[in-house]
């Protein structure tokens, strides 16, 4: 572990210790500031809080939401509660998968771009199926549309750099 | 009277944003005040966003109230607000064309809307709209005039019932967390994915009423429990919060009544046993959210140990409306124990999706085919499922029962937080079974064994049976476990995982039979069971199948009937939909 990297985690130490914070609550900023939650991280935690790892982990893999592999730098969710579900929301996971070019398991591309991840309803059933990228839901959605979004997106990135 | 002005209502909801209403709001912004506007009619004109009003399906909505005639737009695009400001705003003349149809009045008219019926009409961002609309009223009564025993009476009299899942009295709740001795209690409102319209829509009614909550049983703090990925009824809770702050409604000596009360946030994460109230606890505490064994119920000892109350969003934005107009008001709506509305997100194959508010016993035939306007397409509805995963599948032959806690929990549903998704004939009743089960499974947490084993075994012998696999012995098998798991499970979650299997299970079973006996699946939803060919007859070689395919099975040449060679289908159905003339068989 670097110096940078420990500087930040005395940063979030302090903080954590200053509000008697929580382990979800740490957990969520160490996630918040590196994308992820690496081993490493949660051993350099548990030795100076004097808490077992175990209990990080248990609670990391208890919550889907945490994450112990990096992150891409746009995140896209699919909506997969019953609403879309009736209304195909499985293909266009398919489609998104496609679009990125994930295999198997695979939940980030391997330029680290993009993430894609699976959502439990988000509450906009009326809107269904809904897919979230970044922070901006698109409503209606149908396999065409999904694979557009994704490679629109890129092109987008793309020009950015120019 | 300052002069009139005109107001542009600009939905900004979820489903508002998700239709590019933040760019609809700008360009009204831009066209009003820099193309001058204002100047050319000679009096104020403010474009302002609104909470969801539930017809999302039709989104962008937009209102203009010109000299107190509101007129509402569908479907609006950036593209069109240019012509809605020059033809509408200056000339006076609205644009027909573009207005809502029959269907939103009918969508609007019946339903009852007491809790939903700000959102939409005020700005969530603006405490002195809330305030404008008696908001806070009820909080400064029952502080300052009130004592916490006469509010608590006033929420029995009007017979609330937790709108969360349980449906346990929210009064009762209170009495006894108020009778528990001790300083320290709390107060937690939970704001789950139904909730977002309210949290988005009039944030202020969720505070109010868990300030009044939280004066009520006697705690100084209450927390909003939100998951962090609901990112607009986060920011918009938070802006209501300072708000609230700043008038000093929430903080010390509230009112000048000595009572002192605070709310931060808590941030849950995905995960549905979090709706269960004591993992709900666990999550705050920042632990693994695994439901307590109770007794000892939350209210004698829940967050820290220290009495608490917990009801859910829906419920707290009751409250002001019940204090402030009376219990008596309130249970007056609604059937002889199902007090009030309920909030519901209709969605599904009905024409009309969005979210309504209806009384308590409102028929499903009412609510499908006269809210929502019947099913899309004019296709058969098959069946309605309402409370959420773990709720019931509701049959067409039961129509005409009214929508009330105890109608559904005869007929082994809940009424939940409120979703309710409408099936057509094209929908598995097998399939969506699976489905929910596949969703129970994952969120079960592992901590009971009927639950952890249960649901994963139920979830087994579903997919085999959707496989093609099963066999009529597996039905028996499911319908042991279900009465198992409903006796055992240590939390709701467990208990009422089976409740999508038992209650389809009672009325379709010919379809769970045909998936085993004849190995077909009738709605020809699942793969395994269905296979794509040609109907020569009608093949008109336009090729439209074969481009369509992605899978390289179809073959075929100009003027040749095509074939599908079932080798390579990998059955998505792309050909189904191309094909113009129906030539496309699916069995």
């Amino acid at each position: 572990m670097n110096e940078a990297t420990e500087r930040v985690l005395n940063r979030l130490l302090d903080q954590h210790r200053r509000e008697q914070g929580n382990l979800i609550v740490l957990l969520q900023r160490i996630q918040d500031t590196f994308g992820h939650i690496a081993e490493e991280y949660v051993d350099w935690f548990a030795e100076k809080l004097d808490i077992p790892a175990s209990r990080f982990f248990g609670v990391i893999t208890f919550y889907p939401k945490f994450r112990t592999r990096p992150v891409g730098k746009n995140t896209i969710t699919v909506c997969c509660g019953a609403a879309c579900h009736i209304k195909g929301a499985d293909k266009l996971l398919d489609a998104a998968k496609e679009a990125l070019g994930l295999t198997g398991d695979e939940d980030t591309t391997r330029d680290l771009s993009f993430t894609l991840q699976k959502a439990t309803c988000i509450g906009a059933c009326s809107i269904a199926p809904v897919v979230i990228l970044n922070k901006q839901v698109h409503s209606a959605m149908d396999p065409v549309k999904v694979t557009k979004l994704v490679k629109g997106y890129e092109r987008e990135e793309f020009l950015g750099y120019l | 009277m300052s002069e009139p002005i005109v107001e542009i209502k600009v939905c900004l909801g979820t489903s508002g944003s998700a239709a590019g209403g933040e760019e609809v709001l700008r360009l009204f912004k831009h066209h009003v005040h820099e193309q001058g506007v204002e100047a050319r009619i000679g009096r104020r004109c403010s474009p302002s966003k609104v909470g969801c009003r539930g017809f999302c399906s039709k989104d962008v909505l937009v209102d203009v109230v010109l000299d107190g005639s509101k007129t509402t737009y569908q479907l609006v695009t950036p593209n069109m607000v240019e012509r809605i400001v020059q033809e509408h705003v200056i000339e006076g003349r609205p644009i027909a064309d573009w207005t809502v149809r029959d269907e939103y009045a009918s969508f609007h008219a019946r339903q009852h809307k007491i809790v939903l019926g700000p959102c939409g009409e005020i700005d969530p961002e603006s405490i002195d709209d809330y305030i404008a609309m008696r908001g806070y009223r009820a909080a400064r009564k029952a502080i300052t005039q009130m004592s916490p025993d006469e509010v608590i009476a006033e929420v029995l009299r009007s017979g609330l019932r937790g709108r969360g899942g349980s449906g346990f009295s929210t009064g009762e709740k209170w009495r006894v967390c108020r009778s528990v001795p001790g300083d320290t209690k709390y107060a937690v409102c939970n704001i789950g994915e139904v909730n977002r319209p309210l949290a988005e829509g009039n944030p202020h009614a969720i505070i109010e009423g868990l300030l009044i909550g939280g004066y009520a049983i006697g705690a100084g703090k209450g927390f909003l429990y939100i998951r962090e990925r609901y990112h607009r009824s986060v920011e918009r809770l938070s802006i209501a919060l300072e708000q609230a702050r700043e008038k000093g409604f929430i903080g010390r000596n509230i009112f000048g009544s000595g009572f002192d009360f605070e709310i931060e946030f808590s941030f849950g994460t995905e995960a549905f046993i979090c709706g269960e109230e004591t993992a709900l606890m666990e999550s705050i505490e920042g632990k693994r959210a695994m439901p307590r064994v109770r007794p000892p119920f939350p209210a004698y000892a829940g967050l820290w140990g220290k009495p608490t109350v917990i009801n859910n969003a829906e419920t707290f934005s009751n409250i002001p409306l019940i204090v402030g107009k009376g219990g008596a008001w309130f249970a007056g709506i609604g059937t002889a124990s199902s007090k009030g509305t309920k909030v519901f997100t209709l969605s599904g194959k009905v024409r009309n999706n969005g979210l309504v508010e209806i009384p308590m016993g409102m028929p499903f035939r009412e609510i499908v085919y006269g809210i929502g306007g019947g099913i899309e397409g004019d296709k058969a509805l098959k069946a309605i499922q309402v409370g959420g995963p773990s709720g019931g599948i509701i049959p067409t032959t039961m129509l005409d029962m009214g929508l009330d806690y105890e109608h559904l929990a005869r007929v082994g549903s809940i009424v939940g937080s409120g979703g309710m998704v409408v099936f057509d004939e094209d929908d598995c009743i097998v399939s969506v079974v699976r489905f929910y089960l596949e969703f129970l499974q994952r969120e079960s947490c592992g901590k009971c064994v009927p639950c952890r084993i249960g649901t994963k075994r139920m979830l087994e012998l579903l997919t085999k049976i959707t496989d093609g696999k099963g066999e009529e012995a597996d039905l028996r098998t499911l319908e042991r476990l279900s009465g198992v798991m409903a006796s055992t499970s240590l939390c709701g979650l467990g208990r009422t995982a089976p409740n999508p299997f038992i209650t389809s299970f009672n009325h379709f079973r010919d379809e769970y039979l045909a998936h085993i006996r004849d190995r077909k699946c009738p709605a020809g939803v699942c793969t395994a069971l269905i296979t794509f060919s040609v109907i020569e007859e009608k093949c008109k070689a336009c090729g439209l199948c074969k481009r369509a395919c992605p899978a390289g099975a179809v073959t075929g040449a100009p003027k040749q009937v095509h074939v599908i060679d079932p080798a390579k289908c990998v059955k998505c159905g792309a050909c189904y939909r191309a094909c113009r003339f129906k030539a496309i068989r699916k069995q």
